[in-house]
């Protein structure tokens, strides 16, 4: 094999990744080519492999979710396919479930799917924020302080914000969408394109504005991911108020039963 | 066989995969905190069962949790690498080809080196003759800047060296392909590239500066333990863990 292969195999568990993405729309089609197989297909894929081989392909895919997570990209079923699983198709359910039970049992993470007509999958916390705080600080991502403001003043205002008020709230926070900041660099498009690839925001045009408007609302990961909770108690906090006296957000937080209630917005 | 895994196995999984690299006090203090969190017994000196039952169950996914030395202070270090050799990783590998040609030149000039480093002279020499797209002098800055930031080098004063991360999750890759040409530190058996050489030509072994300390510790006169001839380089003070040292 080639040294260069070698090296970007053990560069992969680095840190900082970037982004190499094709873009969304283009990908847009590729899934129609994808047919869940059957159960019966799958038991009959299942007889021609080895274990060793549905072993070795269920590690690839947990790597490629795993690698996906870092950047919280979320995977999409069509890309997964072609990319990893390929000739394994006719046992994808097979390979999922176990994925999925190595995330659970191994790494304390559940593999949901966000967006069930594009099939695209994110891996989420299962363990709740420890009491004291760990001994090991994990590098924390500063664009999450941002997401968190953005995603609050959307859930304070009901849920959908027109773009004007997302970029003039930063901007009272010295966090100029029409510069480059230091550490984000170009904000628009870490808000815009980044924080919505993510899932994080759901970023779309209103119909018949001239000059053209977009609006905010919160993606699927930051329903999963991010407790509403939490943010009402930052909002508390921030303006010394009790978290009870914004009464509708209050019910909206609370309203969420159990198991899909977010514990923590800390991953 | 896999070993059974609780929470408190996965929360310091977690933390190894947000940190890459932790050292060894920062895992025994990890390994308390992880069991104290999830109400499970630990015992102090349990810390290396307490991984291998994570590594039992990483095994089929080519992830490892793996000891090793840091070549500046001694100190052990815990390191989570990825062994595995699939198309997954190659694509989504983290620096363009010429980068990455510039890195491995990079080790070039630190495993023949005799002290285990680079300068960023040499190195920006090197960026004139890659094969692949040539780096400006800047271009090759930022990428050291990145090299270090990511943990796959460190720089003092203009030297680079490979990091303990890096020569952890690296030490296969390095033996196969330099074989020979690498030293081998006569006291612990690992890779050596920060080292002291024994100056009989005929003994020549190498050994770790930081097993060079902890040898010749509290020793009259220091003699070379291959040959018995006299060791004439300058004996190290040995350095006791922190509770948060660098990597
Ligand atoms: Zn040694
Ligand atoms: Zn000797």
């Amino acid at each position: 094999m080639s040294q260069r292969k070698r090296l970007s195999n053990t560069q992969s568990s680095s840190q900082s990744k970037r982004q190499s993405g094709a873009s969304a729309a283009q990908e847009e089609n590729d899934d129609t080519t994808f047919t869940q197989p059957s159960t019966s297909q799958v038991q009959r894929g299942m007889q021609k492999l080895t274990p060793a081989q549905v072993d070795q392909k269920t590690a690839e895919v947990v790597q490629y979710f795993l690698v996906k997570d870092q950047k919280k990209i979320p995977v999409r079923r069509a890309d997964l396919v072609k990319h990893v699983v390929k000739e394994y198709r006719t046992i994808y359910p097979e390979i999922m479930k176990r994925a999925s039970r190595t995330f659970d049992q191994v790494f304390g993470l559940k593999m949901i799917e966000i967006d069930a007509k594009n099939h695209m999958y994110i891996l989420i916390n299962k363990l709740e924020p420890g009491d004291g705080a760990s001994p090991i600080k994990s590098p924390t991502n500063p664009k999450m302080g941002l997401l968190f403001v953005i995603l609050s003043v959307i859930f304070m205002k009901g849920g959908v914000v027109r773009e004007n008020l997302i970029w003039n709230t930063l901007k009272k926070l010295r966090v100029d969408p029409g510069e480059k900041h230091e550490e984000f660099g170009d904000i628009k498009k870490v808000v815009a394109d980044e924080f919505v690839r993510q899932r994080y925001l759901e970023y779309v045009r209103i119909p018949h504005t001239e000059p053209v408007e977009h609006e905010f609302r919160w993606g699927q990961r930051a329903d999963v991911e991010i407790s509403k909770t939490k943010i009402l108690e930052f909002m508390g906090q921030l303006h010394e108020q009790d978290p009870q006296s914004w009464s509708q957000q209050y019910r909206e937080a609370h309203s969420v039963s159990g198991s899909t209630q977010p514990g923590s917005s800390s991953r | 066989m896999s070993r059974q895994m609780g929470d408190s196995h996965r929360r310091f999984l977690q933390t190894m995969m947000a940190n890459g690299i932790v050292d060894e006090q920062g895992a025994r203090t990890l390994y308390q905190y992880c069991c104290e969190t999830h109400n499970t017994q630990h015992a102090p000196d349990k810390l290396d069962d307490f991984i291998d039952a994570i590594n039992s169950n990483l095994q089929p996914m080519f992830m490892q949790i793996r000891k090793g030395m840091s070549e500046d202070n001694g100190h052990q270090f815990y390191a989570l690498v990825n062994m595995t050799e699939t198309v997954v990783t190659r694509m989504s590998s983290d620096y363009a080809d010429n980068e990455l040609e510039l890195f491995r030149k990079t080790m070039d000039l630190i495993v023949v080196s005799e002290n285990g480093t680079a300068s960023s002279t040499d190195v920006l020499n090197s960026a004139d003759t890659l094969t692949t797209k040539k780096l400006k002098k800047s271009e090759t800055e930022h990428l050291l800047n990145r090299l270090v930031h990511d943990k796959w080098l460190c720089e003092n004063r203009g030297e680079y060296t490979l990091s303990t991360r890096c020569i952890i999750e690296m030490e296969p890759y390095i033996r196969a392909m330099y074989q020979e040409q690498i030293k081998v530190c006569h006291i612990c058996h690992n890779i050596a590239f920060q080292c002291q050489i024994c100056e009989n030509s005929t003994c020549g072994i190498k050994i770790h500066n930081p097993c060079v300390a902890r040898y010749f510790k509290g020793r009259a006169e220091p003699r070379c333990p291959a040959c018995e001839d006299f060791w004439p380089h300058e004996i190290p003070e040995v350095r006791r863990p922190q509770s948060q040292s660098r990597r």
